[in-house]
């Protein structure tokens, strides 16, 4: 990863408000994936900061607002 | 064995007198549990001498010096979590201190035997505590009903009336609710799910005040560590993770009980303090522990990196052994279940992952080779996805229980696998009271 990379797009899920509706998978299929029962498995490490917007419409089109985007800090 | 490094619960009491070196702290390991019960306030201060007042940031520099980590199961350094609650206590409102008395690991009796013991080291630890964070306000989680309530209620009347705003609460005996940010809500809503990891205790806890949350026996040793100094605490156990430790070894033993420890003994010294030898499967560290090969971890010294290392957990400082027809399958498969019935049931980790496990893990007993398929599928998509530790420790202990089933044991598993069964003995583990955790209609 590039020195660039510190200034990622971080992900993070409330696990008691999440309902696995899983419109955030659908909105940005390349950074989560949906476990078994639906629950999003979220990226371990920041995404690229090309994927900020997109970030952002997952987490609006959850319906209980159970994801939050945030930027990695350098 | 060891003699010196031990302290049994099952000592026979004996007439108490003065310690014999009360201005410089007991010598040797019999540290938390005296000879025999001291529940009355004279004989406790007789015994322990008086807690000298000591100005706040003293007593933090003091536990920072004497290394003292938390014997809850989280093993955090005690002196970080108190100036994390004394800074946020700068505050208008002062901060609270909790004193977790539930012991909510049923694999565990420590705190139990030491509330029994020493009540009043308890008490004396969670006012010291209090003046180290600048608390008001001191609550005692016990468990409903439990004997740890009615020992510290009346150990408290004892002592009168005191600066410090003191109460016994008791909450509901459900697995979860030992949580930390489970215990906090509890105090403020009277419901008993964990909180989540967003909102930290120590900034906002009980009414919104800076919550220092700590564990019955991590008090006790608050309340020696101020007598009689970190020199003195650290004279005892291994450097890296001083003073003494309680364990409790229970399951297929000729003696279970609870042991106080120099922390750094060996898992073979301890066990034959209950008059067990190290061979056969055990448990250590909780129902959230990891399985071991006593035979494998004998040498393994009883600290928390240690047990890190050799591939297991301190937790809560448990051993449950399992008799030498014991069954693993059987036995984890009992744990996973009712981990999957006491969880909270707020996340999706919680509510499927926990009984999908349970049930495979019961089919692998069955002798179904797909469900070890769909464990090694399932455990890391579980782990450390729900809001509390909950969900991992069930994943802990199943793929723990896997290693050790794959290592020399492996006959074991190949025995179920082609279906002749295992005539194990009864099950050992103790798992407590089974009591779903709902939400609680207000």
């Amino acid at each position: 990863m590039n020195a660039r990379s510190d200034n990622g797009v971080v992900l993070t899920v409330d696990p008691i408000a999440c309902r696995a509706h899983g419109l955030c998978a659908e909105e940005l299929p390349e950074g989560i994936s949906l476990d078994e029962w639906g629950y999003p498995i979220l990226p371990s490490r920041p995404l690229s900061r090309k994927l900020l917007r997109r970030a952002k419409s997952a987490a609006a089109a959850c319906p209980v607002l159970a994801l939050r985007v945030s930027r990695s800090r350098g | 064995m060891n003699a010196s490094s031990l302290s049994t619960a099952s000592t026979a009491g004996q007439n108490l007198s003065a310690h014999p070196d009360s201005t410089s702290g007991p010598i040797g390991v019999a540290r938390l549990l005296p000879p025999a019960r001291i529940t009355l306030w004279p004989e406790h201060q007789r015994y322990y001498g008086p807690v000298l007042p000591t100005s706040a940031p003293s007593l933090a520099d003091l536990v920072r010096a004497s290394g003292l980590r938390g014997r809850g199961g989280a093993g955090f350094p005690t002196a970080t979590k108190i100036d994390a609650v004394a800074s946020g206590g700068g505050r208008p409102r002062g901060a609270v201190v909790v004193a977790n008395c539930c012991e909510g690991d049923p694999t565990a009796r420590k705190d139990r035997v030491l509330i029994t013991r020493a009540p009043h080291l308890v008490i004396d630890g969670a006012l010291v505590a209090a003046s180290a964070v600048g608390a008001d306000r001191v609550v005692f989680a016990v468990h409903q009903g439990s004997r740890s309530g009615s020992t510290l209620r009346a150990a408290l009347a004892e002592r009168g009336a005191a600066a410090t705003a003191v109460s016994v609460v008791e909450v509901p005996h459900r697995f979860v609710a030992s949580e930390a940010s489970a215990l906090v809500r509890f105090l403020n809503t009277g419901d008993a799910r964990p909180l989540g990891r967003l909102a930290p205790v120590w900034e906002s806890g009980v009414d919104g005040r800076p919550t220092l949350v700590d564990n019955a026996e991590t008090l006790a040793q608050l309340a020696l560590i101020a007598r009689f100094g970190e020199r003195w605490f650290r004279s005892v156990g291994s450097p890296e993770e001083p003073g003494t430790a309680l364990v409790t070894v229970g399951g297929a033993v000729p003696r279970p009980g609870v042991v106080e420890i120099g922390t750094g003994t060996t898992i073979r010294t301890i066990l034959a303090a209950a008059g067990a030898s190290p061979t056969g499967w055990a448990l250590i560290g909780g129902l959230a522990g990891r399985w071991v090969d006593l035979a494998v971890i004998a040498t393994t010294r009883f600290t928390t990196a240690d047990l890190a290392a050799a591939g297991a957990v301190r937790g809560v400082g448990s051993i449950i052994v399992l008799p030498t027809n014991g069954c693993l399958l059987t036995e984890t498969a009992r744990v996973l279940h009712h981990l999957a019935d006491s969880g909270a049931r707020q996340c999706g980790p919680c509510i499927f992952g926990l009984p999908a496990i349970a049930a495979d893990m019961s089919a692998l007993a069955a002798g179904d080779r797909m469900a070890l398929t769909r464990l090694r599928r399932r455990l890391p998509t579980i782990d450390r996805r729900g809001a509390c530790a909950h969900p991992d420790g069930a994943v802990a202990v199943a793929a723990s229980a896997l290693t050790v089933l794959g290592g020399p044991e492996s006959s074991h598993l190949r025995q179920h696998l082609s279906h002749h069964g295992c005539r194990a003995a009864a099950p050992v583990v103790p798992l407590g009271v089974v009591n779903p955790t709902r939400a609680v209609s207000r």
